[in-house]
């Protein structure tokens, strides 16, 4: 990873703090916060699916699993914002490598692990909405507690700069994921798993380290999200949209590049509030349209050029 | 264990004839898996598209549930070729995940479609017969749900007879066999991938016509059915006919006694650890053999 590497990164984050002095419409701030949690999360998702080729269908496991158990922490236990935060992606971590370990043992890929994994995330949906200490169906409010010791700021915009540098982080533990050996082996695996395995990959070890850096970017998506809206509830935090978005996103804007994701949800959620100014408020009309929009960047990947574009201004070796 | 033998019995009878319906909906899933070596994702969404055909069949033109089965299934069988021709085969180019990409957004867009005609209420039709039941001995059973079982076998005699006695079903047969020698001799794969995919969505319509008088309609309905068919689906073995129809069965008593004693949100949870279970341990299905 060289410094010109990382320059596009250091300029989405130079934008976005400029964005947050400059901008003070809330409904443009919520619009870049919220699509910056998407951004996160869809990273995660980029990380296993767009370089190792394992698409997962219920990235929500992971998501849910770093809001609850931050904001479990905090409002069950009294614990600190921070190292609440911090378990909670430990936490989407460690599940990240338990499904993994399960899954990828038994040798699921394509079609069964887009499966297996709505699966668990359905389960733990379930079992969230019907044990006490997630609240139940009600939901959990992480109780007001304004102040940067405690992770909630009364301005939208501080969280536009958080939010930032949490993408721009996540933007560089991919590239330094694509420079490193282990990309490498990631991408050889999604292209040819028995090929990889012959040149002497550990399949298993790779995916496993892919899977759990994955859940863990994901699972800061959403300890973010429940720092921003101090609410969650199980249909939220192990919903199937957020699986849904966190695949759609990097696919729309680019999967395995690092600039993808965060292209995607821009895209995404442009779309879903455009309509909304045009057409109105009719419920699910923003999703048809990534319906179709996703059938067409499938039939006509014509979607890869802004991701493309970003790598070669990169630098050489563009793909 | 805490119920007398009456009310298990019942459980059981009503299991297996709930069970049998979603037999017809795996069958859908197992037929297009098996020829296409697809995983339809939009199978759900299908269903609910189809269970909003039979309600506005029923609201429109006063048309019974059970008179509108054979007409909503040729209208099901044309939409799904025409979805297989025009959307899912060239979108996909024959390759896996596209297809699972393809099939995810179909679902987006159908289950969003209703939900932008129909909101998000759930409905029911309200039959005269809805709550009707049968006394068999000491069970008591529901009469849409016998109707349900009759039918569901009835439509796998024809679709057995169909792939066998016939030259379309041998040449499907033939297609998922071998691909490459099929088209070799002559047969028209695209042509017999969208038959397959059209029989798989008419099976459907069936099934949403079983299903309405004794259960509600909505836009996400079909989410309920989908994890139980692809658990269904798995657990007979992926291409599997047969193994459709016993895991339909064997589906429809555990979730019938798991509701029994968890309690109907919690009882859902048995139904996901036997599909997590069964593509740890035996992906190839129970009575499954192939890989």
């Amino acid at each position: 990873m060289t410094a010109r590497e990382t320059l596009p990164i250091l300029g989405f984050l130079i934008g976005a703090v400029l964005v947050s002095l400059f901008v003070t419409s809330n409904v443009v701030l919520n619009f870049l916060v919220f699509t910056l949690i998407l951004a996160i999360a869809a990273q995660g998702w980029n990380l296993l699916g767009g370089y190792g080729g394992q698409y997962s269908f219920g990235h929500a496991a992971f998501f849910g699993m770093g809001a609850y158990v931050s904001a479990i922490l905090q409002q069950r236990f009294g614990v600190n914002a921070y190292p609440a935060v911090a378990f909670g992606i430990a936490a989407a971590a460690v599940l990240g490598y338990a499904i993994g370990a399960m899954v990828f043992r038994a040798g699921l890929r394509g079609s069964y692990f887009a499966l297996v994994t709505l699966a668990f995330a359905e389960v733990l949906r379930i079992l969230a909405n019907a044990t006490e200490i997630t609240g139940g169906a009600a939901g959990l409010l992480i109780s007001l507690n304004l102040g940067a010791g405690n992770l909630q700021f009364a301005d939208r915009s501080s969280f536009l700069i958080l939010g930032a540098v949490l993408l721009a982080l996540a933007m560089l533990i991919t590239l330094a994921l694509e420079k490193s050996r282990l990309g490498a082996q990631l991408v050889a695996v999604r292209e040819n798993e028995s090929a990889a395995a012959a040149l002497g990959v550990d399949i298993l070890a790779v995916k496993l380290r892919a899977i759990s850096l994955s859940a863990a970017l994901t699972g800061a998506a959403g300890a973010l999200y429940a720092q921003y809206f101090l609410y969650i509830d199980s249909n939220i935090a192990f919903g199937t949209w957020i699986s849904v978005e966190a695949l759609l996103a990097p696919i729309i804007g680019g999967a395995g590049t690092v600039f993808g994701p965060l292209i995607g949800a821009l895209i995404l959620q442009g779309l879903s509030e455009g309509t909304k100014l045009l057409i109105g408020k009719i419920p699910g009309l923003d999703l048809i349209i990534f319906g179709v929009l996703l059938i067409l960047v499938v039939r006509f990947p014509l979607h890869r050029i802004p991701g493309l574009l970003a790598a070669r201004w990169r630098g050489k070796g563009a793909p | 264990m805490g119920y007398p033998p009456e009310i298990l019995l019942e459980a059981v009878a009503n299991g297996l004839l709930m069970g049998a319906v979603y037999g017809l909906v795996a069958l859908g899933l197992t037929l297009v898996y098996g020829v296409l070596h697809i995983i339809n994702f939009a199978h759900g969404a299908l269903l609910t598209l189809a269970m909003y055909a039979a309600y506005v069949a029923h609201g429109a033109f006063g048309l019974d549930p059970y008179a509108a089965m054979v007409p909503l299934a040729g209208l099901f069988f044309v939409l799904g070729y025409l979805v297989q021709r025009l959307v899912i085969g060239p979108a996909s180019r024959g390759d896996d995940s596209n297809m699972l990409l393809v099939t995810l957004g179909l679902s987006i867009i159908i289950e969003n479609a209703m939900l932008a005609i129909f909101r998000s209420d759930t409905m029911t039709l309200r039959l005269p017969y809805a709550m009707s039941m049968v006394e068999m001995g000491d069970v008591l059973l529901s009469l849409p749900r016998l109707i349900g079982f009759g039918v569901t076998l009835l439509v796998a005699l024809l679709l057995f007879v169909l792939m066998t006695r016939t030259d379309t079903g041998r040449a499907i047969r033939a297609v998922a066999k071998e691909r490459t020698g099929a088209a070799l001799v002559g047969i028209d794969v695209a042509h017999i991938y969208a038959v397959t995919f059209g029989i798989g969505t008419a099976c459907l319509a069936i099934a949403a016509c079983l299903l309405l008088p004794s259960f509600y309609v909505s836009p996400r309905v079909g989410n309920a059915f989908v994890l139980v068919a692809f658990t269904i689906v798995v657990l007979g073995g992926m291409g599997s006919v047969t193994g459709a129809l016993l895991g339909g069965l064997f589906i429809g008593v555990v979730e019938s006694l798991s509701g029994l004693y968890f309690g109907d949100s919690l009882g859902q949870i048995g139904i996901f650890l036997i599909f997590i279970l069964v593509l740890l341990l035996r992906p190839t299905g129970l009575f499954g053999a192939r890989a």
